[in-house]
């Protein structure tokens, strides 16, 4: 009776650990005062003063637009590597494994400071004009979203049987039919946990944007990050509110596609 | 019969320094079962997988009813492959499976739908139409995988140890049921196997292959009965491969004893190998043997007992289904039909092909 009671309270002091600070964001997303030691009564003014700010809205539309584009680009790139790698020899498949594995542990600021100088160095040597701006951060995000789509994809590519593919080569499919018709099929619940992953990556990714972004180009969290310096409003509440709710959704709908296949 | 379908001529492969298969020259005939048996690593594997066109030899060509198709990629091969690890496509229900290469022939539906049906039952899986997979035991999932391949109405099928993952009844029974289907239509078989028993209970022609080079090619019978060298003696059930002279025809010394044998023409007073099997030495009265001996151990087996006897400074294995106990002596004799006579390898390379097995 202890015991059971015990551990009820070590969760519940977990949760509180895990869950209060966004809680109080939630809940004082939804004051209606400004003061953060006062209820001022419930108010949707803060979401409404929100999605009236132009600014904010272009942000939350570059955010989503990069993060679409990133994520696909890199489940096309990141697929293909996969495929290549997983014909490979031992040695070298793990050696590349290991490379890609890298730019997943290097700290962001250090992946970002060194993209923005990759990008200045090109135009210095070259003689391009790439500006930092939407086309920086849509590359520095493909760079960083390639390795998550890999780690998803291969062990799905492992799986396979490798006389899976020749099966099909044997039933007279072309080596292009062989692929869409039984390697993709087999391999796609990873390429869309790979696709989801990079999708959310790129979603909250601070860091290597506000290193890779220029003047006009403005994501969410570097925006909430410039209107902070300004002293903050409710309004980022509210918007903070929003990405959690949004990257909880799609968290959600992850694990339920991930236990629903299970079942089978 | 006579037609050759398939012609293998001079195809050798390696991959880097290590030689897999050596100016290998093989057919196979009209509507054979032919079995490629083999230790690990002899070359079976991808001497089937070059007929399947999943690899290139290095040279030599291979030559399908009269057309060089060394060059064919595997899709555009008249022939279809099971494999061990059956290979079904696991995304998609039996009957998918089955009409997979049907779909890529463009077949219509109803001749699809009665394929599936008539494939099914050849292989009895009568109703598992919309099953997956997944629900299927390892010896359902390998019939699905040969009615996968045979709706395809194949000349030549290729089987790579398709019984290798199962378990011993139900390879047995997948013997007799392999046997029937290739009875029923009329396909030539080339089956890889490292299972003696199994290829000399199906096949009608027996490849023993050994590190890339054949060591003999026969029925069961002939491999059994008369292995050509120690190799295959060895390892095509158990044998006792003893040193011996042949004294003059039909007469042979073992043990410095002689001893009668049918053999002719190895040449007066020349060094052989001598292959008897262990269930061709007769144990009787010590006074009535050729030699004597004393039996060293005795394990039973089921069927027979298995006994060594000690003779003549040699172990002699023995197969019976009499019991003498340990310790008794006993009088070894040989019929001289049983007594199988060998050249000695001639080069050293033949020598090491058979040392490295044992």
């Amino acid at each position: 009776m202890v015991r059971k009671l015990s551990r009820r309270v070590y969760l519940t002091v977990m949760l509180i650990f895990l869950y209060a600070p966004i809680l109080t964001l939630v809940v004082l997303s939804f004051n209606a005062s400004k003061s953060r030691a006062k209820w001022g009564g419930f108010t949707l003014k803060w979401y409404k003063q929100l999605f009236s700010n132009e600014e904010t809205l272009n942000a939350l539309y570059t955010t989503l637009l990069i993060a679409f584009l990133s994520a696909l680009i890199a489940v096309i790139l990141g697929t293909l590597a996969s495929i290549a790698m997983n014909s490979m020899k031992k040695k070298p498949r793990a050696l590349l494994m290991a490379i890609t594995n890298i730019p997943m542990l290097n700290a962001d600021i250090v992946t970002g400071i060194s993209l923005m100088l990759l990008f200045i160095f090109v135009n210095v040597v070259f003689r391009t004009r790439i500006r930092l701006g939407f086309t920086t951060v849509l590359l520095a995000h493909i760079t960083f979203n390639i390795p998550y789509v890999i780690l998803s994809v291969m062990p799905k590519l492992r799986q396979i049987n490798k006389n899976t593919y020749e099966a099909a080569l044997d039933l007279g499919a072309s080596p292009i039919y062989a692929f869409y018709k039984v390697i993709l099929p087999e391999i796609f619940p990873g390429i869309l946990s790979g696709f989801l992953l990079a999708f959310t990556m790129s979603l909250d990714d601070f860091t290597i944007t506000y290193f890779t972004t220029g003047p006009g180009i403005e994501t969410l969290s570097t925006q909430i990050y410039t209107e902070v310096r300004k002293g903050i409003q409710p309004e980022i509440y509210a918007l903070s509110t929003l990405m959690f709710a949004a990257v909880l959704l799609l968290l959600v709908f992850v694990n339920r596609k991930s236990a629903v296949k299970e079942k089978e | 019969m006579a037609n050759k379908l398939v012609d293998l001529q001079n195809i050798s492969k390696a991959y880097g320094d290590n030689v897999i298969l050596d100016d290998l020259n093989l057919y196979i005939k009209e509507n054979e079962f032919l079995t490629l048996l083999g230790p690990s690593g002899c070359g079976k594997t991808t001497t089937l997988r070059i007929i399947g066109g999943f690899e290139t030899p290095d040279s030599g060509k291979v030559i399908f009813e009269g057309k060089d198709i060394s060059k064919l990629p595997p899709n555009e091969r008249q022939l279809n492959t099971v494999f061990q690890k059956y290979a079904l496509f696991t995304h998609m229900t039996i009957a998918e499976n089955i009409a997979f290469g049907l779909k890529i022939k463009n077949k219509s539906r109803q001749y699809i739908k009665d394929k599936i049906e008539y494939a099914l039952k050849l292989v009895n899986l009568k109703g598992f139409e919309n099953r997956s997979v997944d629900s299927l035991s390892g010896g359902q999932q390998q019939r699905i995988a040969i009615a996968r391949a045979i709706v395809n109405e194949p000349k030549l099928l290729l089987l790579d140890e398709p019984l290798g993952a199962l378990d011993l009844k139900l390879r047995q029974d997948m013997q007799y049921e392999l046997i029937r289907l290739k009875n029923e239509l009329g396909i030539t078989f080339i089956y890889v196997t490292h299972d003696q028993e199994e290829a000399l209970t199906m096949s009608d022609t027996i490849v023993v292959m050994n590190q890339g080079y054949i060591q003999q090619i026969g029925s069961p019978e002939d491999i059994y009965n008369e292995p050509q060298n120690a190799f295959v003696a060895d390892f095509i059930g158990e044998s006792n491969i003893i040193d011996g002279i042949f004294v003059q025809d039909e007469v042979v010394e073992i043990c410095g004893k002689k001893f009668a044998c049918v053999d002719k023409g190895f040449g007066n007073n020349t060094p052989v190998d001598v292959v008897i099997r262990p269930e061709d030495i007769d144990l009787v009265d010590p006074k009535e043997g050729t030699i004597t001996g004393i039996v060293k151990s005795l394990l039973f087996k089921g069927v027979h007992y298995e006994m060594e006897v000690e003779a003549n400074g040699r172990d002699w294995l023995v197969h019976s289904t009499d019991l003498s106990p340990v310790g008794a002596m006993v009088g070894i004799k040989v019929d001289p039909y049983d007594i199988q006579i060998m050249k000695k390898p001639e080069s050293e390379d033949e020598e090491a092909v058979v040392n490295d097995e044992q």
